[in-house]
C-alpha cells in the first residue's frame, strides 16, 4: 500500500505507531498525575507504559511486514524507520523496566518519570520518520526536552542536578547551531524537505555555495552534539554520571540511536551531492571520537564515566559507517546499533545491580572479586564488556558488528582505509579498560568488608539476562539480523528510481 | 490640502513617531540599571514595533507581536527577574573595566559596519540561487488570497499540519517536565 501523504487521513495512518505512543503517553500522563506519589503508583504506571511500548512495537512490526511505502512527503514510510523505531522502543522498554525498581531504591517517586520516557521515545520515533528538516528539529527537541528533565530526576543528588543543567544549557546551545544550519540550508535550497534538498544539491550543484557550506557545517555540529561525538562530547561524562542509571542507559542507547538515524538519513537522502563537503568533517569527528573516547576511558575510576567515554568511542565507530554514506555502510550501521544497544544496556543494568542506594558503589573498586560473590552477574558483565570490545565468540554479536563496520569501510566506493586502521587500533586500546573490568571481577579477591550486592528485583535481573542471552545468541546466528539490517537501509532518490525500474 | 497628501503626512508622522520612540526606548532599555525598568522599556519597544508592522499592512504579525512578545514573553521575563531577586546591578554588568568597554565599542562598531556594507552591496542576494530568488519575488508580487492571515493559516493547517501538531506535543512534554522538576515533594524522606 502506498500512502498519499498529501491527504490528512492517510498521513495519519502513515504516522500510526507514533500516534499510538503519543496518545497513550497522554492518557498515562493523566493517570500518573491523578493519584498522590507512591511507589505502588509509580510501579503501576511503569507497567502500563511497558504494555503501551509492547503494543507500539507490535504495530511497528505489523507496519514493517505490510511492505508499506508513501509518496514523497514530510515523513518517510520505509523499513529504516521501523528498524530505528524498534531499537528505540527496546531501549525505552529497558529504561522503564530498570527504572521501576531503581526509582523505588532511590526514592524517586514521581510516576511521570515513565511518561517522560514515553514522550522522549515518541520524539525518537518522529526523528526516525522525519523527511523534512522541520520535523527533524521538532523530533530532536521533543526527545531532548524530556531527557533534560529525566537527567535531573534525582533531586536528592547534586550530581544529577548538575548533569541536568549542563545538558540543558549545552543542549540549548547546540540546538541553536542545528536551527541556524537548517535556516541556511533552507536559504540555499528553498526547501526543508530532504527530497527537495537532494534534488537541488544533486550533481554537486551547490557544492561551492557558501551559504550551503556553512549550513552543512552547522548541521554537523548540531548532530555531533546530540550523538556525543568528540569534540562535542564534553557534556556526556558528567550527564551520564549524574543521571539516574536507567536514564543513562536510555541516553547511551536509544537517544544516540535516534540521533544517529536522523543524521544518517539527512546525509544519505538529502545531501549525496554535498558528499565532498561533509565527508571531511565527519572523517575527523570519527577519528577524534574514537581516539578521545578510548584513551580517556583508560583513566576512569567510575564505571558510569567509563561507560560514558566508551559510548563516545562507539559514536566514533558508528560515524565510520555514516562517513561511507553507502547502503553497505547503513547495513553495518544498523547491525552495529543493535549490538551496541544490547551490550550497553546490559552493562548499565549490571551497574544498577552492583550499585547501592544513593547511586553509590559505582567505582571500579566495587567490582573487585565480584565473581566470588555473584558469579552470574560477573559472567554477564564479562559478556557485555567483551561485546563492547568486539571480542570474537564470547563477545557475541559485538564482534560481528565491528567486523561489518570494517568490511563496509574497506569496500566502500571511496575506501576509508585510514579510518578502518584507526578503528582497529583504538579497539585495541579499548581492551585496556574493558579487560581491566574483567580482570578486577575474576582475578582479584573480594576485599574484606566489601558489601555483597543486594539481590535486585525481577525486572532488573531479566533485563540483564535478556541482554546477555541476546548478545550471545545473535553472536552465534547473526544471519537474520544481517538480513533485517540489509532490508532496512534508507534509500536515496537514485536508489528508489533504480528499484522502480527493476520492478517494471 | 488633498486627502492623499494628508494621508501620507499622517503616515509619515506615525512612522517617525513609532520609529523614534522605538529607538529611544531601546536605548533606555540597555542603559537602565534596574532590571524591571529595563524590561518595561523593552515592552515599549515591542509596542512601537507592532505599530510599525501595522503600517506595513502586516496586522497579523503586529497582533502576534503584542500577544506573544509583550504579553507572554515579557511577563515571564519579569517573573524571572522577581523570582531570582538579582543582586546589585553593577555586579551584573557584562562589560567590566576599561578593556571591557573598549571591546564592546569595537564589536559594536564592527557589527554596524557589517550592516552598512551588506546593505550597500548585494552580497546576500548573490548567495541565493537565482531561480529561487525569482520564485520568491514572484510570490511576493502575487496578490494575497484569503486576506492577511490566509497565507499564514493555509500552510499552517495544510502543509505543516504535522509540524504544528508535533509542536503542541513538544510543549506538553516541556510542561510535564517543568511540573515534575518543580513540584514540591510531599512524602520525601
Amino acid at each position: 500500500m502506498i500512502f498519499d501523504l498529501a491527504h490528512p487521513s492517510q498521513l495519519m495512518q502513515a504516522f500510526g505507531p507514533d500516534l499510538l505512543l503519543m496518545a497513550g503517553a497522554m492518557v498515562l500522563m493523566l493517570w500518573a498525575a491523578w493519584r498522590p506519589e507512591s511507589n505502588e503508583h509509580q510501579r503501576a504506571v511503569g507497567m502500563a507504559s511497558l504494555v503501551l511500548i509492547a503494543a507500539t512495537m507490535a504495530l511497528c512490526f505489523w507496519y514493517s511486514m505490510r511492505g508499506l511505502s508513501s509518496t514523497q512527503g514530510i515523513i518517510a514510510v520505509d523499513n529504516f524507520r521501523w528498524a530505528v523505531d524498534i531499537i528505540c522502543l527496546l531501549g525505552a522498554a529497558g529504561a522503564i523496566a530498570l527504572g521501576m525498581e531503581y526509582n523505588a531504591r532511590e526514592h524517586i517517586l514521581p510516576a511521570e518519570s515513565h511518561v517522560l520516557v514515553l514522550f522522549a521515545t515518541s520524539g525518537m520515533m518522529v526523528l526516525a520518520a522525519a523527511r523534512d528538516l522541520m520535523i527533524v528539529f521538532l523530533g530532536i527537541e521533543l526527545m531532548s526536552v524530556a531527557i533534560y528533565v529525566l537527567a535531573g530526576l534525582n533531586r536528592r543528588s547534586a550530581k544529577s542536578a548538575e548533569g541536568s543543567l549542563k545538558y540543558f544549557l549545552l543542549g540549548a546551545f547546540a540546538t541553536g547551531f542545528l536551527l541556524y544550519g537548517i535556516a541556511l540550508v533552507y536559504g540555499a535550497t528553498g526547501s526543508t524537505s530532504l527530497v527537495e534538498i537532494s534534488r537541488r544539491t544533486a550533481g554537486q550543484a551547490l557544492l561551492l555555495n557558501p551559504m550551503m557550506l556553512v549550513g552543512t557545517g552547522l548541521l554537523v555540529i548540531g548532530f555531533g552534539f546530540k550523538i556525543a561525538a568528540a569534540p562535542f562530547h564534553m557534556w556526556a561524562p558528567d550527564v551520564y554520571e549524574g543521571a539516574p542509571t536507567p536514564i543513562t542507559a536510555f541516553m547511551a542507547t536509544a537517544v544516540k540511536a535516534a540521533a544517529f538515524a536522523t543524521f544518517l538519513r539527512v546525509w544519505v537522502e538529502a545531501m549525496p551531492g554535498m558528499g565532498a563537503a561533509w565527508l571531511g568533517p565527519i572523517w575527523w569527528l570519527a577519528v577524534a571520537a574514537m581516539f578521545i573516547g578510548n584513551v580517556v576511558a583508560l583513566s576512569q575510576r567510575n564505571l558510569k564515566r567509563l561507560l560514558a567515554y566508551s559510548s563516545i568511542a562507539h559514536s566514533g565507530y558508528l560515524l565510520v559507517a555514516v562517513a561511507e554514506g553507502t547502503t553497505r555502510g547503513a547495513t553495518a550501521f544498523l547491525f552495529y546499533l543493535v549490538a551496541y544497544t544490547l551490550a550497553s544496556f546490559g552493562a548499565f543494568a549490571v551497574v544498577i545491580m552492583v550499585g547501592r542506594e544513593g547511586d553509590a558503589n559505582n567505582d571500579l573498586v566495587d567490582y573487585e572479586g565480584l565473581w566470588h560473590v555473584r558469579p552470574a552477574l560477573a559472567l554477564a558483565m564479562g559478556v557485555f564488556m567483551l561485546s563492547l570490545m568486539g571480542f570474537p565468540v564470547f563477545g557475541g554479536v559485538g564482534f560481528f558488528g565491528k567486523w561489518y563496520l570494517l568490511t563496509a569501510a574497506i569496500n566502500a566506493p571511496r575506501p576509508l582505509i585510514v579510518l578502518a586502521v584507526v578503528l582497529v587500533m583504538t579497539s585495541v586500546v579499548s581492551a585496556g579498560y574493558y579487560l581491566n573490568v574483567i580482570r578486577l571481577m575474576f582475578m582479584k579477591a573480594r576485599p574484606d568488608g566489601a558489601p555483597v550486592p543486594e539481590r535486585a528485583g525481577g525486572l532488573t535481573r531479566s533485563v540483564v539476562f535478556i541482554a546477555a542471552a541476546a548478545v550471545l545468541i545473535l553472536g552465534i546466528v547473526p544471519g537474520r539480523l544481517i538480513n533485517w539490517s540489509r532490508d532496512s537501509v534508507p534509500r536515496t532518490q537514485q536508489m528508489e528510481a533504480a528499484a522502480a525500474n527493476a520492478v517494471h | 490640502m488633498q486627502p492623499n497628501q494628508f494621508h501620507s503626512l499622517v503616515y509619515e508622522f506615525a512612522f517617525y513617531f513609532f520609529g523614534l520612540t522605538a529607538i529611544a526606548s531601546a536605548i533606555a532599555f540597555v542603559t537602565r540599571k534596574s532590571p524591571v525598568a529595563a524590561a518595561m522599556w523593552l515592552v515599549n519597544v515591542m509596542f512601537c514595533l507592532a505599530g510599525l508592522y501595522v503600517m506595513l499592512d502586516a496586522q497579523f504579525i503586529a497582533t502576534m507581536q503584542v500577544l506573544v512578545y509583550t504579553g507572554a514573553i515579557m511577563v515571564v521575563f519579569l517573573f524571572v527577574i522577581m523570582l531570582l531577586n538579582l543582586g546589585h546591578p553593577s555586579d551584573l554588568a557584562d562589560a567590566r573595566g576599561k578593556w571591557g568597554y573598549i571591546m564592546a565599542l569595537f564589536v559594536g562598531l564592527a557589527l554596524l559596519a557589517e550592516v552598512m556594507v551588506l546593505n550597500r552591496s548585494n552580497a546576500i542576494e548573490r548567495l541565493i540561487p537565482p531561480d529561487l530568488a525569482a520564485k520568491a519575488a514572484a510570490a511576493a508580487a502575487a496578490p494575497l488570497a484569503g486576506g492577511i492571515i490566509g497565507p499564514v493559516a493555509a500552510p499552517l493547517f495544510k502543509e505543516y499540519l504535522l509540524a504544528f501538531e508535533l509542536t503542541s506535543v513538544l510543549l506538553l512534554a516541556a510542561i510535564v517536565g517543568a511540573v515534575v522538576l518543580g513540584k514540591r515533594r510531599t512524602n520525601a524522606r
